[in-house]
């Protein structure tokens, strides 16, 4: 061996060598229960996933960080926003890590590559923000459970209901151009349909639509009842700007995806979001109790009102634990683990109301129909003003028949003809 | 006008073979790839299997920037075409892994075929604009297409052949495979091809007054260029079980072009180095810090300002100097 394959060796060895060291440590079976969370810390939804992780920890802080009598470990990594990095992530913390169960991700793509990849190894994986439709329908992977989270088409369909009690009978929606945006709409434009009301016309824009004049000049023209709006971050921030000032706010009554009106959104912003009503199983400005106490809890702790998702973490958090409590902490055995997880109704969550899973992973909730209002100190947050108990995300259909239709998409979004 | 990609380092003298060092070199390398997964657990395991897919990807776009002089930003793209295709046919058509990464490889060439009809008429600059604009049509297609391609969401499945289900087999067989392509590409830009093709970099007037059809050499070698990014392409897709627009983005042909500079464009098989380099520090920076992607960010600016040639490319240049 000359000097210089000697010297590219021993570099690439040494170079092996720091890669592999931080694992070289691995966990026993008897140590603590190891959660693995990802989470977008950087990337286009970088804020929302900093709050995921601040409810998670925020549970187990409050806990001490036990379950069933055994230490609980968190490990967090960044999936950058982009599935390819999610699923690596979700590699490293199960394969070297050793963690006993993967949490969180924020958007579908990323939730869509991971529950892909736990689906072959049998990891449980839970996702309280997850909203794609087919994981907990017609593609259902057993090991993936939907802890505090919802379907996206499940709060739409009381919201549609809603409106038609209210006597809107012809509705416009806009809403961005991808699945999230496609399952919403689809839920509220089937019930809404079905119901006897008429879809006017469907608008969809790409992601980070800067200027919605466009739209907003065929919605005003069109003669709807009301409007149903689906975005979310800053799309839904611009919306309701221009929307306001457009001089809609006032004529057309505004109603959308829980997304829209989410603290994550609203908390920056002014007059023109009040009075937007939409369909959720979280409103901050419940006087619910519980909910009372979460949301100081929660002010006090980051001086803001919780958004989604550190509610859905922290809620999250909270059924985990109680599923481990009658096993001891046991993960070992996912079976028993998993089948826990399904028979546990989360009580004592910020909701303040017993929620249960269904056969398919998915929590059955109490939906509030919630509006914007200023609340003492100021501030905007959603006030619940009536409520659907029980809403499942097959809303009044039989599961089965319900997963024989098409899932939503672009071309599909169940309306009736009439 | 000038490349946009730093000169290719010189060409040692002897250039029809390998000199003994360069293939102690080379045999090093491959002994270091073949014994590595048998000391690392499982998760480097799949790094490294990753690595050497990347490195296939950066070869791809050092043929056409390193051997061709003309750099690419659409190779990303032509890999994820070909990893669209194999997902495609494995996990919704219920086609055979192999089949679909024949018919992936194709589409892949195909893809390119058509961009180079499209990109072979324009240099430097100008081309480097073209291959990225043909490169967003294909992203813009995967992300809009949703009846096809899932949309945002992708497209997943169980694409993995069942005999190379467990992360150890399936690198083996990666491994195999690139190094029959690597082989093959090395044969490619050391042959009479290849050299008409280092003549054009050189001076493209000088070979069309020789007499050479320049266009039906550039078009031909930015057709292998994509059939070697396919190869990749059907590599990765069995190797995520998954895809998504993120597969055949910006970023990703970026990544391809980054892996090759860093390596030192014109060598090669400096793809190996700077694909290592590359998905290593992005997975042992970020076990440390969130703000890993400045990390890269600054190494990639002392890399252009002390080894503008890259890696291989500095190490090359090193031991001629020792040798004067």
């Amino acid at each position: 061996m000359d000097r210089r394959t000697f010297l590219k060796s021993s570099a690439a060895l040494a170079a092996v060598g720091t890669v592999a060291m931080p694992y070289v440590a691995r966990a026993q079976a008897s140590g603590p229960i190891k959660i693995g969370v990802m989470a977008p810390l950087t990337g286009v939804v970088a804020a929302g996933g900093r709050e995921m992780v601040d409810g998670f920890n925020m549970y187990w802080e409050e806990r001490g960080f036990q379950s069933g009598g055994r230490k609980v470990e968190i490990v967090v990594e960044d999936d950058a926003s982009n599935p390819d990095t999610a699923l690596q992530k979700a590699r490293r913390l199960v394969e070297q890590a050793n963690v006993d169960m993967l949490f969180g991700n924020l958007l579908a793509n990323t939730g869509l590559a991971v529950a892909n990849y736990v689906k072959g190894n049998g990891t449980p994986y839970f996702i309280p923000i997850i909203a794609a439709d087919d994981l907990t329908q017609r593609n259902r992977i057993k090991n993936v459970i939907r802890v505090a989270g919802y379907t996206a088409s499940q709060f739409p369909r009381p919201l549609a209901d809603w409106c038609l009690k209210q006597g809107y009978r012809k509705v416009a929606t806009i809403s961005q151009d991808y699945t999230f945006g496609h399952e919403q709409c689809g839920g509220f434009c089937q019930t809404f349909t079905e119901g006897g009301g008429k879809v006017l016309g469907q608008f969809w824009h790409p992601l980070n639509t800067s200027d919605f004049s466009p739209y907003l000049g065929q919605l005003a023209n069109l003669g709807a009842d009301v409007i149903f709006c689906m975005e979310t971050g800053a799309d839904a921030a611009r919306l309701m700007q221009q929307y306001a000032s457009f001089g809609l706010k006032g004529q057309i009554p505004l109603v959308g995806a829980m997304n829209v009106t989410d603290q994550s959104v609203i908390r920056t912003m002014g007059d023109e979001v009040e009075g937007v009503v939409v369909a959720a199983h979280f409103a901050e400005g419940s006087d619910n109790p519980r909910t009372k106490e979460f949301v100081a809890a929660y002010g006090k702790k980051f001086s803001k009102l919780p958004s989604l998702y550190g509610f859905s973490m922290y809620s999250g958090a909270m059924w985990i634990d109680e599923a481990l409590k009658p096993l001891n902490g046991a993960t070992a055995d996912r079976e028993a683990f998993l089948a826990s997880v399904m028979k546990t109704d989360l009580v004592n969550s910020p909701l303040g109301t017993t929620v249960k899973l269904d056969a398919f992973g998915n929590p059955i909730y109490d939906v509030a129909i919630r509006k914007v209002v200023k609340n003492a100190d100021g501030k905007y947050w959603n006030v619940p003003i009536a409520s659907y108990p029980q809403v499942s995300q097959f809303w009044k259909y039989d599961p089965e028949t319900y997963m024989k239709q098409p899932p939503y998409s672009r071309e599909f979004q169940g309306i009736k003809k009439s | 006008m000038a490349s946009p990609v730093p000169n290719p380092a010189p060409l040692p003298a002897r250039d029809t073979g390998m000199s003994r060092l360069a293939m102690g070199a080379v045999a090093v390398g491959a002994l270091v790839f073949a014994v590595l997964p048998l000391l690392l657990p499982t998760y480097q395991v799949s790094i490294l299997t990753e690595v050497l897919i990347f490195a296939v990807l950066a070869m791809a776009v050092d043929i056409l920037a390193g051997y061709t002089g003309r750099t690419p930003l659409c190779h990303g793209a032509i890999f994820g075409v070909s990893t669209y295709v194999v997902v495609y046919w494995t996990a919704h058509m219920g086609g055979s892994p192999y089949v679909g990464a024949g018919v992936g490889i194709l589409a892949a060439t195909g893809v390119a075929a058509i961009f180079a009809l499209l990109a072979i008429r324009t240099s430097g600059v100008y081309f480097l604009l073209l291959t990225l604009a043909l490169g967003m049509i294909v992203w813009g297609v995967c992300l809009r297409w949703t009846s096809v391609t899932g949309g945002e969401n992708g497209l997943r499945g169980a694409v993995r052949p069942s005999a190379l289900a467990d992360g150890f087999s399936f690198y083996y067989a990666v491994f195999v495979a690139v190094a029959v392509v690597a082989f093959l590409m090395w044969r490619f830009v050391r042959s009479p091809f290849g050299l008409t093709l280092r003549g054009i970099r050189d001076s493209e007037s000088r070979m069309r007054s020789l007499g050479y059809n320049v266009p039906a050499h550039l078009f031909l070698a930015f057709t292998v260029s994509g059939f070697f990014a396919g190869i990749a392409g059907a590599l990765y897709a069995m190797f995520n079980d998954f895809v998504s627009p993120s597969t055949v983005g910006l970023s990703q042909s970026v990544e391809g072009l980054l892996m090759a500079i860093t390596g030192g464009v014109g060598t090669l098989f400096g793809a190996f180095i700077g694909s290592f380099a590359i998905i290593g520090l992005e997975n042992l920076v970020s076990l440390y810090t969130e703000r890993w992607q400045s990390v890269l960010g600054a190494m990639f600016v002392l890399i252009m300002i002390f080894a503008p040639e890259g890696i291989l490319g500095r190490i090359r240049r090193f031991v001629a100097q020792r040798r004067r």
